[in-house]
């Protein structure tokens, strides 16, 4: 398994990043090394064994549903680029052609 | 109309806890912007969620009450896509492994059952609300994070509906089963439940599923209607014209009244799901399976065709009763109290009680007349008549006294002693011989006269049966 220049267009596109042509083969290249090393992970048989889902042993961890204080509005706005009246102040959102 | 139409509805239900699936945050609605938010649900680094038990188990209620496959080993993962009302730029959801598969909802349309098959039922966190200026040249959108992070249910259905009534009964069935449930107040104008509906058309008689287009944005069943007449409208035009449908998904305008295709680009779609790394598993054994099961009331549906069968109500009437499940409880509550009929106390329930309810904006558990006190009064009734008997029921909802002391206190009981009453009927006739000469000229009214004139004297209590059939006979041997 190995990926294409197409499919790198593609991941760039969902992180939202813009890659120059040299980032592009870069980072194609070393993704692929990636993949090349799980290629030799599945040489391993693994027919008899589970599928681990998670990595730690315990399950059904719960809290009970109990309201706790918030954090003041100062704290919550605090990295915000802009606020206005409490809010945070995010680009124009345009859903609709 | 030419085409068969094939919909599936998704709908979101806000999980009735006080605090948020994976923080202590408050849900409580409408607060200021920004003051329910922490950590956690703001998505800053290192912060590690922790599953709410109860918005968990309200799941599990959900999908055992839907009639689902519980999936025994549960978990959850990240559903990535950027959008400025997802702080983590992820939503935890479930895809892999849902709480409950294959479930199914039965309802009735027109008489005949229908069953509508759920495809699954699943737990996520909501997401914050954004808010646009109102002035259209504003570039910039508000958000408020109050919301992000309340557990939302996802009830996923089969493209099992083939028509705009099936939608709406199917909506209106699986509220009613949320509701009595107890696991969201479904309020619709605070967001607490939304829908998404996915539609296609087809030939009849085709087994292929035509190209679908999904609509978001809809914030009431009305406009879940609305959307669908309008898509049967555009989609059948354009396949008329031999044109294409768009694998698409459009948002529904409420003003304009149009649906309009949204802005994704081709690949939107690749959410990326993988297990979630900070929480853990969730196991559910079949003990917790059997306590939820005991836990779930009987459902609307069941409980309207037992009112029907058992019970001898109207199948329209036990629709009425059975929608609210405080009022279905009443209902039952006076049934085991009462000898009189079911009939009887449903149709005080339907046409008195509700009317009360409506008027004074009231759940009946908070109604003066308790299922004791409404019995009491049906029990009561023939010894007064049913006009007092409306006219005491006024009085019960004024001072919160019991029918058999209102009755006692005015002296209301009926007068049914034929003696008694021949007396006045005779004097009636002395004093009135106007009328009773129009009743021998064949006047129809003057009979209702003169038994006008004995319920003044009488308070209205005479027994109006009795009483007529006495002027009868005394009138017709004088007009011998």
């Amino acid at each position: 398994m190995s990926i294409t220049n197409e499919e790198m267009d593609h991941l760039s596109d969902l992180a939202m990043l813009k890659l120059s042509a040299e980032d592009k083969d870069l980072f194609t290249k070393q993704l692929n090394t990636i993949l090349e090393y799980f290629d030799e992970l599945q040489e391993v048989d693994t027919s008899d064994i589970e599928a681990t889902s998670h990595v730690l042993p315990i399950r059904n961890v719960f809290r009970e549903d109990k309201v706790e204080e918030s954090i003041p509005l100062c704290e919550c706005l605090q990295n915000a680029p802009q606020i206005k009246n409490g809010f945070f102040v995010v680009p124009k959102i345009i859903d609709t052609e | 109309m030419k085409y068969e139409v094939v919909i599936g509805l998704e709908t979101h239900a806000e999980l009735d806890t006080e605090s948020k699936l994976f923080c202590g945050c408050s849900t409580k609605f409408g607060s200021e912007p920004n003051t329910q938010t922490c950590p956690v649900c703001l998505g800053l680094p290192g912060v590690l969620p922790v599953m709410n038990k109860k918005a968990f188990g309200l799941s599990l209620k959900t999908a055992v009450a839907l009639h689902c496959e519980i999936n025994q080993f549960t978990n959850f993962d990240r559903k990535s896509y950027y959008y400025p009302d997802l702080p983590k730029n992820y939503q935890t959801s479930q895809n892999y492994f849902n709480i409950g598969n294959n479930g199914y909802v039965d309802m009735v349309v027109d008489g005949e059952e229908r069953r509508i098959n759920i495809h699954n039922v699943h737990l996520e966190e909501e997401a914050g609300k954004l808010v646009h200026p109102e002035a259209s040249d504003a570039n910039y959108s508000l958000v408020d994070f109050n919301r992000a992070g309340v557990p939302l249910l996802e009830i996923v259905t089969q493209p099992d509906m083939r028509s705009i009534e099936e939608v709406e009964n199917y909506m209106q069935t699986l509220r009613n089963i949320l509701l009595y449930i107890g696991v969201s107040d479904c309020k619709m104008q605070e967001g607490s439940l939304r829908f998404e509906a996915s539609i296609s058309l087809r030939e009849h008689g085709s087994t292929v599923l035509g190209n679908r287009v999904e609509i978001k944005n809809l914030n009431s069943m009305k406009a879940v209607l609305k959307v669908l007449a309008y898509e049967m409208t555009r989609q059948s035009s354009l396949l008329d014209d031999g044109k294409e449908i768009l694998l698409e998904t459009r948002l529904w305008d409420d003003v304009d009244a149009v649906s309009r295709r949204m802005r994704t680009k081709e690949d939107a779609h690749d959410y990326r799901y993988f297990p979630e790394p900070d929480l853990v598993p969730f196991w559910i054994n079949q003990e917790w399976i059997d306590e939820t099961e005991t836990a779930i009331p009987e459902l609307p549906v069941c409980r309207r065709q037992r009112f029907v069968d058992e019970l001898s109500v109207s199948d329209y009437d036990a629709g009425i009763l059975t929608e609210d499940k405080s009022l279905a409880d009443y209902f039952e509550e006076c049934v085991a109290i009462s000898q009189e009929s079911s009939k009887e106390l449903s149709n005080w329930i339907i046409n008195d009680v509700l009317r009360e309810l409506n008027e004074q904006k009231l759940n009946v558990q908070d109604f003066v007349i308790s299922p004791k006190m409404l019995t009491e009064l049906v029990e009561i009734k023939p010894t007064i008549g049913s006009s007092i008997a409306k006219e005491v029921f006024a009085e019960m909802v004024n001072t919160g006294k019991s029918a058999p002391v209102i009755v006692k206190e005015k002296d209301l009981t009926q007068m049914d002693d034929t003696s008694e009453l021949n007396e006045i009927v005779v004097k009636v006739i002395e004093d009135n011989p106007k009328a009773v000469e129009d009743y021998g000229l064949g006047k129809k009214n003057a009979l209702a006269f003169l038994i006008g004139q004995t319920m003044k004297i009488t308070k209205g209590k005479a027994n109006p049966k009795i009483l007529t059939e006495l002027f009868k006979q005394r009138l017709s041997s004088i007009s011998k």
